[in-house]
């Protein structure tokens, strides 16, 4: 494992009291493997990987858990020295994060020379090099960030992230703002990187499709905890969460015969509010009394689901399919 | 079936910025975010427009809203000729046509309260005021907002996307519109909330019986919503055909692309690699002849010179390719 | 969801109410804000009941009770801030200056962000000529010297406290219009300006019923900088001796006692009150539009 997540508890103050974004969520990174980190908007997904690389917004704080990484907890002092060095990170707007007056080799080379320990000669040498590695053109090196297309702009920016060679690169929504093509293009540079350099990654997104696409494990998050993790043929094919298999039921699916999304009722909870038991509980059609109290995980160490009824998984998942299963979920509607 | 919107080679360029070599040059430089669309859009039928950014999808929803005016071409609603429609007909034609906007927390005006952002249809088109209450009730319930008059008083900030992008839809029909233009309608919203607001656009079209155009990039949703689907890169409708027919026997190599780009939940289906490569050239200077020339797989000499017209190639399917129009002698 | 059943009253009800009450409410927030309000406050009842607290004519010539002129004479129980060289009520001087104050500040208030909201509105949503030509008129007016420009313009129109205001309103309107412009320019492209055409809003409504009330803020800030400008112009032009000598003004008491030479003699108590009331009424302006800017500028509220 190159990275440990345990129970991780990430706490943001705001003016309606303490956010619990992350509320003990433990994942783990095997080496040289992708990690989808999947959930909707507020699930805690991007806070979970800022945390990781250190660089929380002013407000959060790590107020539980811990944070290993090669064997070696993390604090204050190990994230700064690791940070860019060993974990790197494209944030969700690395695409913008170019500085406009500057060439993209200018940065790229400013980032080996400052962070890194390249003189100028070598940096332009690795420069290319990593501009290779992504499917740009070294003569681009010259060109000014409005030249670039946004495409073209994320493939700089994991290039700028993959400068000082680090063994976990953390991806937030590298596709999001994208084409179709375009995304395909530069989900296939990613998983050329972790071929090629046998890079562990974990990739931050909300869409399933994508983690099918280049995923090698997924955690699903929902609520600041995890509710599901495993291989992704697995997790995709057979999810044991109900939530999993809401959100694969809503997702478009181009090649499925199925002409029916299924929308799971409701909306995530306010987690400024004292939760307990599983946070899926009022959304879910299967909850049942107990689910309320407290939550289970289960399973094997390949696939674990934090669901009470896993050992109905099976039958669960048949009746997750039908579309009247989902309308106005009440909380104890089947049990 | 008769044609509620039609278009005929429709063209928009949106001006730029001259450089100073232009400028001496005495050219004048434009974005040719429409260049020649031609097709009808059936009266009660749900048609989408799909492509990537900057293929002109956009600007052709706000053409068929009279948002915009076409630099070329013509553009007509239930037979009248759009550039005809002003003064008092504008009045009646907005009642008729209406918009669903992407960003659902953008489209509503930050200081009105949910009531009033639906009751301003009304009040423009000149609604007697005694109705006012019933048929935003009316249109509350058909957008399916639980307990709708508890949101009256509240303020756009204060819901959530899923429940904006029903106030926004509950808005666009409040005037009992026949016409919908539905720009990217779920593309800001969770997955959770999508499905919800797909099954609600088919259900009022069904129930209102109204026609309907979806602009999307994302194929795959289109597939839940339309029979039809065009197809436009640059400007261009390049594919015209039943969205099944796109899908899954997709014959222009640019649709072929965007279909093979698509990822798909499911891990075990295999995806073939892209059959292109390269970026979308700039809408200002696009390559002679076929615009998708210089990244297509099977460029001949001819794509060069010769601009492909959409053709039928079989029932209800058009293509605009050379491979598909084989030179006649 | 956590929703609690309300009353709903459904009333459509003019947008502008909201942000007005906003407004009010706003200096309660802000405590710089807040003393600027304060101390507009008490320089308002100050001007307004000015025949009260100081009855004697502040031109009127004094003399002691031994029939003597009463120059010069320290402050005391009689003359709370003394008497000029000339015999005047200093403090009778200070307390009826608040109101030309007051009067040049809000009145060049008023009309700048009158004419520069109106402006900016019909630039930045009509475009086209009547955008190029309003804007080369705020060009021109910005380009002109500040102070040279207010003391040639009442050269010709006569040396009145109208003309100054008149002067500065002409100077400081391109301002707050070229702002107000921009900010249109960009509601403008908002989707739910958009979302009022394809409604059949007519070009005016949506000029005043979606997008004045979210310039409205933006107008008050240049309101408020324009009284503390308007202040200091009509200052420093009766201190340069181009003011109206028939009312009396802050600027007017400054250009007395300089020139009379009150400083050397150490009459302090004749410059420093009214230099201190300039100070302490700019200063205030200036704090109200940091406030509403706040206002204008709002965090995103998260949901």
């Amino acid at each position: 494992m190159i990275l440990e997540v345990d129970k991780l508890q990430i706490h943001y103050s705001t003016r309606s009291g303490v956010a619990r974004a992350v509320d003990g969520a433990s994942f783990v990174v095997p080496e040289g493997r992708i990690v989808g980190l999947v959930g909707e908007s507020g699930c805690g997904k991007t806070t979970a990987v800022r945390a990781i690389m250190g660089v929380l917004a002013e407000n959060g704080r790590q107020a539980g858990g811990r944070v290993v990484f090669k064997g070696q907890t993390m604090d204050e002092a190990t994230t700064r020295r690791l940070r860019w060095r060993d974990i790197a990170y494209v944030p969700q707007s690395a695409m913008s994060s170019l500085d406009p007056v500057y060439t993209v080799g200018s940065q790229l080379v400013e980032v080996l020379t400052k962070r890194g320990t390249h003189s100028r000669a070598s940096a332009r040498a690795r420069s290319a090099e990593l501009f290779d590695l992504v499917g740009l053109s070294e003569r681009r090196l010259a060109d000014y960030p409005h030249q670039f297309s946004g495409g073209m702009r994320q493939r700089a920016a994991i290039a700028m992230a993959l400068a000082l060679e680090p063994s976990l690169l953390l991806a937030d929504e590298p596709v999001t703002a994208l084409d179709v093509i375009v995304q395909r293009q530069i989900l296939d540079v990613l998983r050329s990187l972790q071929q090629r350099l046998h890079l562990s990654m974990v990739l931050v997104t909300h869409d399933i499709s994508v983690v099918a696409y280049l995923c090698d494990e997924v955690v699903v998050m929902y609520a600041g905890q995890v509710v599901e993790s495993g291989p992704v043929r697995e997790v995709l094919a057979r999810p044991r969460h109900p939530y999993t298999m809401g959100l694969r039921n809503a997702f478009p699916d181009l090649l499925s015969d199925a002409l029916e999304l299924v929308p799971i009722a409701g909306s995530p909870p306010d987690l400024s509010e004292p939760l307990s038991g599983c946070r899926f509980v009022p959304r879910c059609p299967f909850a049942q009394p107990a689910c309320s109290i407290d939550s289970v995980v289960t399973g094997s160490d390949g696939h674990r689901s934090a669901c009470r009824r896993d050992a109905e998984a099976d039958t669960i998942r048949t009746a997750a399919l039908d579309p009247r299963t989902w309308q106005r979920s009440s909380s104890f509607a089947m049990s | 079936m008769a044609a509620l919107v039609e278009l005929r080679d429709v063209v928009k360029h949106f001006p730029v910025t001259r450089s100073l070599s232009e400028l001496v040059r005495g050219a004048h430089p434009a974005v040719r975010a429409l260049d020649g669309v031609t097709f009808d859009v059936g009266d009660g039928d749900a048609v989408a427009i799909v492509g990537e950014s900057g293929c002109g999808k956009t600007t052709l929803g706000r053409l068929m809203l009279k948002l915009v005016e076409p630099t070329g071409g013509a553009i007509s609603f239930a037979g009248a000729p759009m550039a005809e429609i002003t003064g008092e007909k504008l009045r009646a034609f907005r009642r008729q046509a209406q918009l669903v906007f992407q960003n659902p927390f953008d489209a509503l005006n930050p200081r009105f309260t949910i009531y009033r952002a639906v009751v301003e249809p009304l009040i423009n088109a000149g609604i007697d005021k005694a109705e006012h209450a019933d048929r935003v009730a009316s249109a509350f319930r058909r957008v399916h907002l639980a307990d709708f008059d508890r949101y009256y008083d509240r303020y756009p900030h204060q819901l959530s996307g899923g429940q904006l992008q029903r106030v926004v839809m509950a808005r666009a029909l409040v005037l009992g519109p026949r016409f919908l233009v539905a720009d990217e309608p779920v593309s800001m919203l969770d997955v959770s909330v999508r499905a919800g607001i797909l099954a609600l656009l088919r259900e009022v079209r069904e129930t209102m019986g109204l026609t309907a155009v979806y602009i999307s990039h994302d194929l795959a949703l289109v597939r839940y919503l339309c029979e039809r689907t065009l197809v436009m890169y640059l400007g261009r409708v390049v594919e015209d055909a039943p969205t099944e027919e796109i899908v899954r026997r997709p014959r222009h190599p640019y649709t072929q692309a965007l279909v093979a780009a698509v990822p798909v939940p499911d891990p075990d289906q295999s995806r073939a690699p892209l059959p292109i490569k390269g970026n979308v050239p700039d809408a200002r200077e696009p390559p002679s002849g076929c615009s998708f020339r210089d990244r297509c797989p099977h460029a001949m000499p001819r794509c060069a010179t010769e601009t492909p017209a959409l053709k039928p190639v079989a029932g209800g399917h058009q293509v605009a390719c050379h491979l598909d129009t084989p030179t006649s002698p | 969801m956590a929703e609690r059943a309300e009353p709903v009253p459904a009333r459509a009800s003019w947008p502008l109410l909201p942000v007005l009450k906003r407004m009010a409410a706003m200096p309660l927030k802000d405590p710089f804000a807040f003393a600027g309000l304060v101390i507009y406050l008490l320089f308002v009842l100050v001007a307004v009941f000015a025949d009260q607290l100081a009855p004697v004519d502040p031109l009127e010539i004094l003399f002691t009770k031994a029939g003597k002129l009463a120059a010069n004479v320290p402050p005391g129980v009689e003359f709370p801030l003394g008497t000029t060289n000339l015999g005047r009520d200093i403090y009778a001087q200070l307390v009826h200056g608040t109101r030309s104050a007051l009067a040049v500040g809000l009145s060049a208030a008023i009309i700048v962000a009158t004419v520069g909201t109106i402006v900016g509105l019909v630039a930045g949503y009509f475009g086209g000529t009547a955008d190029a030509v309003l804007m080369r008129i705020a060009d021109m007016a910005l380009s002109l010297p500040f102070l040279p420009f207010v003391i040639v313009l009442t050269g010709f129109l006569g040396a009145s406290t109208s003309n100054i205001v008149l002067a500065v309103a002409l100077l400081l309107w391109p301002n707050s219009a070229r702002v107000i412009r921009s900010q249109v320019l960009t509601l403008r492209e908002r989707a739910y300006v958009e979302a009022a055409r394809v409604t059949g809003a007519s070009a005016w409504r949506i000029l005043f019923v979606h997008i004045a009330p979210n310039i409205l803020p933006l107008s008050f800030v240049y309101a408020a900088i324009a009284i503390g400008w308007a202040i200091i112009t009509e200052a420093s032009v009766s201190f340069l001796g181009f003011g109206d000598s028939t009312s009396v003004s802050w600027g007017m008491m400054l250009q007395d006692a300089f020139a009379s030479q009150a400083l050397s003699r150490g009459q302090y108590a004749w410059f420093v009150p009214p230099g201190i009331c300039i100070v302490l009424v700019v200063v205030a302006g200036f704090f109200i539009s940091r406030g509403y800017e706040e206002v204008f500028m709002p965090r995103l509220r998260g949901r």
